[in-house]
């Protein structure tokens, strides 16, 4: 385990104050950059994918300098990461750490699978009701159907 | 009901609807009042549906209300590039109330939020329609007496037919029994079985129109479209097998109606219009009353 730990923070280097992603899935790293609009950052942020995992073979990882995100925030991520952990880092030490967790209501990130809904037609923000939190199936508020992780795409 | 929205059937409550119900019955009784003459309803049918409209118009002038709108998007500003938001927020400054039909789903949903007067959704997609569902509720309580326990027979496309589902959930607060006939390949979607059974009723599926038929009270006819099936002999096959002919309802409850939204092809033989027991021209005219009942109600001229 100490090995494993150090070997980590080899491969993705420390931050001293901010919040690290771990356990995201390997090809969903860069989802979450998007879900979290850190495109758009100007903080320092280091991440890696594809790093051996005990627990999942392969995963990846975001650390963001100098950022502290509300639950509301990075609960976004959990159906792109649902396996994901929050660590928040404050002096180079934890001083959190929890599991994402699936939202209620899912806003604007997420399409309509439906291609005759009005929101793949018009500039129109989605809007879902989380339905089925352990399959993720989310309701489309305008027309009714059901997206699930199969078929999601992250806007 | 004053200044609220009907986008969806579960936008109402059980007794919201009901109230509709009565409402509508006293247009009946009473069908031309000029209590709408100081307003203008707007149709907006992005894409034309002349049975709806001209429902809803008849509705409106019977209550001396005056009608704007189009009827179909290439004679509005749409066929200019227009966005819905832009179309509704432009209409609303001319109308008290807008009554629209569009081709994509949720457009009405949609509409109701950026609207600043009431939204009746008058078909959005395959989605929603639920003006039709209130007009057959009302027809099925005007013909047996009541709604609640009722065995509602329902025939044809079960599987894309928007009205089938409608109504199936609002009869779903009516304590119904469902008898589904209908192709292998155009049976009810499994998220209406649910809500079937998620209300403790029971369904029970047929392919064979004959064995359903004596248990129904109501018999809703459904068009089968051909370009529903993947292989057009399985369309040969079973179209002639949901067609009624008037030799069916012999040996039915002498209470069952039978009703069709309408617009009919073949799957209701003209035969079958004269018998006492057919009931889907009433039903297209008793829309009337219902939307009557709604434009009322919403605009809160009467309570």
């Amino acid at each position: 385990m100490e090995e494993n730990k150090m070997r980590k923070e080899l491969q993705v280097s420390a931050i001293e104050n901010g919040t690290v992603i771990d356990h995201i899935p390997a090809k969903s790293v860069f989802q979450v950059v998007r879900i979290l609009g850190l495109e758009n950052c100007n903080e320092q942020i280091l991440f890696g994918t594809n790093l051996e995992s005990k627990k999942f073979g392969h995963k990846g990882i975001v650390k963001v300098a100098n950022r502290f995100f509300e639950s509301e925030e990075i609960n976004k991520i959990a159906l792109a990461a649902p396996t994901a952990t929050l660590i928040v880092i404050k002096n180079y030490q934890v001083t959190e750490k929890k599991r994402v967790e699936i939202p209620d209501h899912v806003y604007k990130f997420v399409k309509c699978v439906n291609p005759n809904c009005i929101t793949n037609h018009e500039a129109i923000p989605t809007r879902f009701d989380v339905i089925d939190k352990e399959e993720i199936k989310l309701q489309c508020l305008y027309c009714e159907k059901v997206t699930d992780k199969n078929n999601m795409t992250i806007l | 009901m004053k200044h609220k929205s009907l986008v969806s059937i579960d936008d109402y409550t059980r007794e919201e609807q009901l109230h509709i119900l009565d409402l509508a019955e006293g247009f009946e009784a009473n069908p031309v009042q000029r209590i709408l003459q100081d307003y203008v309803v707007a149709t907006l049918f992005f894409e034309p549906s002349t049975r709806t409209r001209l429902s809803f118009e008849s509705a409106a002038s019977r209550l001396g209300a005056k009608v704007i709108g189009f009827s179909d998007a290439s004679s509005s500003s749409v066929s200019k590039g227009e966005s819905l938001n832009d179309t509704i927020l432009t209409v609303s400054n001319y109308t008290d109330i807008i009554v629209m039909r569009h081709p994509r789903e949720g457009s009405a949903r949609y509409a109701s939020e950026v609207s600043p007067v009431p939204i009746i959704n008058a078909g959005d997609g395959a989605n929603q329609h639920p003006t039709q569902t209130l007009l057959d509720m009302y027809s099925i309580r005007k013909t047996q007496g009541k709604l609640e326990d009722l065995h509602i027979a329902f025939v044809g496309d079960l599987k894309y037919g928007r009205t089938v589902h409608s109504l199936t959930f609002a009869l779903c607060n009516f304590n119904a029994t469902f008898h589904l006939v209908s192709p292998e390949e155009l049976k009810l979607p499994s998220y209406v079985k649910r809500k079937i059974k998620d209300n403790n009723l029971k369904y029970y599926q047929y392919t064979d129109l004959h064995d359903a038929i004596p248990f129904a009270d109501i018999l809703y006819m459904t068009r089968i479209q051909k370009e529903r099936f993947s292989d057009p002999i399985e369309y040969e096959r079973v179209k002639n097998a949901y067609i009624l002919k008037e030799e069916l309802l012999e040996g039915s409850k002498p209470n069952l109606r039978v009703l069709h939204p309408l617009p009919r092809v073949n799957e209701i033989e003209t035969a079958v219009d004269k018998n006492p027991k057919a009931y889907y021209f009433q039903q297209a005219q008793n829309g009337v009353y219902v939307r009557q009942a709604l434009l009322a109600s919403i605009l809160g001229v009467v309570e």
